[in-house]
């Protein structure tokens, strides 16, 4: 990586928090900690993959993050801006550097509107361009991510579902961000398709200087495509590392888990598989300290009373965790 | 190398933009191969083509007696080559009558239709957008709505107000909004949680072009359906009033009326007054019930290929 290394995007103490209501009133009786606490940066021209179990609040993050859902508490701080103290009006033109590539292509385009139109509309909204201008900024696009140009009149629902995800990438390229989040956008393709779609987005990385926050379940895939790699539980970051350092050396326990059950495709190999007991606890009311201890095989008495907090261990290599 | 004939080709083939087909169209589509709603559909265009064209159609006005011309020999005459739907006891022609009595019957059909539209879609989707105290109090007057005695509140106010059309259709129209608001409602609530709204919102989109871009075009279909099914419900409730002689003011051919006054003369035989106009609003009302039932099966999202 040859860029930067400034921080584009960091966030700090973000919350989340999902009130539960309950009664005839309407009374709040809890809430879904999805987000509970989260600290992180993303570097200029990286790409931060965010990877943990469904439920663990990534998908979450990746939305407050871009204030598509509102923080409950904590700080995003974007070119130096707190994106949560900003005005509806501020937040909208800000919108421009910041976009999102969803997991389904299926619901995440309008099946109402043409592709065209779908592409064109973030241009229509900050007037970049009108008429033919805009229809060939369209058709452009269309072509850097490898959709036939003479499909620009065609509806949603008559393509393949990579050609969707491609689409709505496009989308996102629009208005010419410098920041996008990635919301398991290869997890809803075919196998087969996923690697072309992995390909074009790590290409268009390098030709627009692109920032990319990549959250997935699946290992193997942000192993791919990232620079570094967070884990998350429960609602919190356990450990953000470099990725080779975190695929070869990770030291918080539930990343060592996560990371044992992913396949090799080598029978010979023999590895060992560290299972988890029980199931991940609920998340309106997570256990006290670290989340992880009711499941985690080295828990000492500290684990169930005091939180850990996320520091440095030496190599920009953080981790939340009283064994270190 | 290519060469340049290739390239050229190439080029245009490239330019030539292949047309999409809509989600309507694929409706539509579907919608054609369904022979009983497409009866239906036609059955209704051809009364509003008659109701249109109704002077063409007719020979006579549908108010001129001819027994003072005739003579007795046309009161209450049964059909004939020269009154097709017979006389009635004032000697006008029936079939006139029937035929600009398509005239009311649509009119106050499709003005209290899309009146009702309007507020029922109004209203149901600021609940379903909004949610809480708003989607409550909607919801609430909803169904009250819904639990409203129509005929006796039309009668009430026809009764104390000067008749007139205006009057008949909106009075219709305040109190058949409810069903429109439910259908709307939800479609809102389901609607406004798909991907492509929060990518609207994502890509910066305000809240008008959320409502008016995204989420209204994608609630339509089941609005449509409903208000071609409710259109009969309306014209079956306008003819109740006009038998019962409080809808349109006579000698205007209002159905309903008709078929009251022909019913005193239904059992001694003279069956033609109160059958044919009987026999429209049956027409009508069917037509409309079977082709919004086959949009319903056509526009069913479940069915998309």
């Amino acid at each position: 990586m040859e860029y930067s290394q400034a921080k584009l995007l960091e966030v700090r103490g973000l919350k989340k928090y999902f009130p539960i209501t309950g009664g005839l009133f309407r009374k709040t009786v809890g809430h879904v900690k999805a987000v509970d606490g989260v600290d992180l940066f993303i570097k200029r021209g990286e790409t931060l993959g965010l990877v943990g179990e469904s439920g663990c609040g990534k998908s979450t993050l990746g939305r407050v993050i871009l204030r598509l859902i509102d923080a409950t508490a904590g700080e995003i701080t974007y070119g130096g801006r707190n994106l949560l103290k900003l005005q509806r009006w501020q937040m909208q033109d800000l919108r421009k550097k910041m976009q999102i590539i969803f997991q389904d292509p299926y619901a995440s385009l309008n099946p109402r509107m043409t592709v065209g139109d779908i592409i064109g509309e973030p241009m229509d909204i900050y007037n970049i361009a009108k008429g033919h201008e805009r229809e060939e900024k369209v058709l452009e696009l269309m072509s850097t991510v490898g959709l036939g140009t003479q499909h620009i009149r065609r509806y949603p629902h008559e393509f393949s579902g990579g050609q969707r995800q491609r689409i709505g990438i496009a989308r996102a390229l629009a208005v010419n961000p410098e920041l996008i989040v990635c919301d398991e956008p290869v997890s809803a393709l075919d196998v087969s398709v996923r690697s072309q779609v992995l390909n074009l987005m790590q290409e268009l990385q390098r030709k627009y200087k692109l920032t990319y926050l990549f959250i997935s379940h699946d290992l193997s895939v942000v192993k791919h495509i990232s620079d570094r790699v967070s884990v998350m539980y429960l609602g919190k970051v356990v450990e953000i590392s470099e990725k080779n350092e975190l695929y070869d050396k990770p030291l918080h326990p539930y990343t060592k888990a996560l990371l044992s059950a992913i396949p090799i495709p080598d029978p010979v190999v023999k590895r060992e598989r560290i299972v988890l007991e029980g199931d991940v606890p609920t998340p309106i009311n997570p256990p006290n300290g670290c989340r992880f201890n009711t499941r985690c095989q080295y828990a000492k008495p500290i684990c169930s009373q005091e939180e850990p907090v996320l520091k440095d261990v030496g190599t920009e290599h953080f981790i939340a965790c009283h064994l270190y | 190398m290519e060469t340049k004939t290739e390239t050229n080709t190439k080029v245009k083939n490239v330019n030539r933009k292949m047309e999409g087909r809509s989600l309507w169209m694929d409706g539509w589509i579907r919608l054609k191969r369904n022979k009983l709603a497409m009866f239906g559909m036609w059955l209704v265009i051809i009364i509003c083509l008659s109701a249109i064209f109704a002077p063409y159609i007719t020979r006579y006005d549908p108010n001129e007696q001819f027994i003072w011309t005739e003579g007795a020999s046309v009161k209450l005459a049964p059909p004939s080559s020269k009154y097709w739907f017979g006389t009635d006891v004032y000697g006008r022609d029936i079939y006139t009558r029937v035929i600009y009595g398509a005239r009311i019957s649509l009119q106050i059909g499709f003005a209290a239709t899309t009146m009702s539209v309007i507020i029922g879609v109004v209203l149901g989707s600021l609940a379903g957008y909004y949610g809480g105290f708003v989607d409550d109090a909607i919801s609430w007057l909803t169904n009250v709505i819904f639990a409203f005695p129509f005929l006796l509140f039309v009668l009430a106010l026809v009764a104390y107000l000067p008749p007139s059309l205006p009057l008949l259709y909106m009075s219709i129209g305040i109190i058949s909004w409810a069903s429109f608001a439910r259908v709307a409602r939800g479609q809102v609530i389901q609607v406004k949680e798909m991907e492509y709204v929060e990518a609207a919102t994502a890509i910066g989109g305000n809240d008008s072009r959320i409502i008016f871009k995204h989420i209204l075009p994608n609630i339509l279909a089941p609005i449509i359906v409903q208000a071609t099914l409710e259109i009969g419900s309306i014209i079956m409730l306008e003819s109740s009033l006009s038998f019962l002689g409080f809808g349109i003011q006579p000698p205007k051919p209002a159905w309903g009326y008709m078929i009251s006054e022909g019913k005193q003369y239904f059992l001694s035989g003279q069956w033609w007054w109160s059958v044919f106009p009987g026999l429209a609003i049956m027409a009508l009302v069917l037509g409309f019930n079977l082709f919004g039932d086959g949009l319903r099966d056509a526009l069913d999202p479940r069915l998309k290929q």
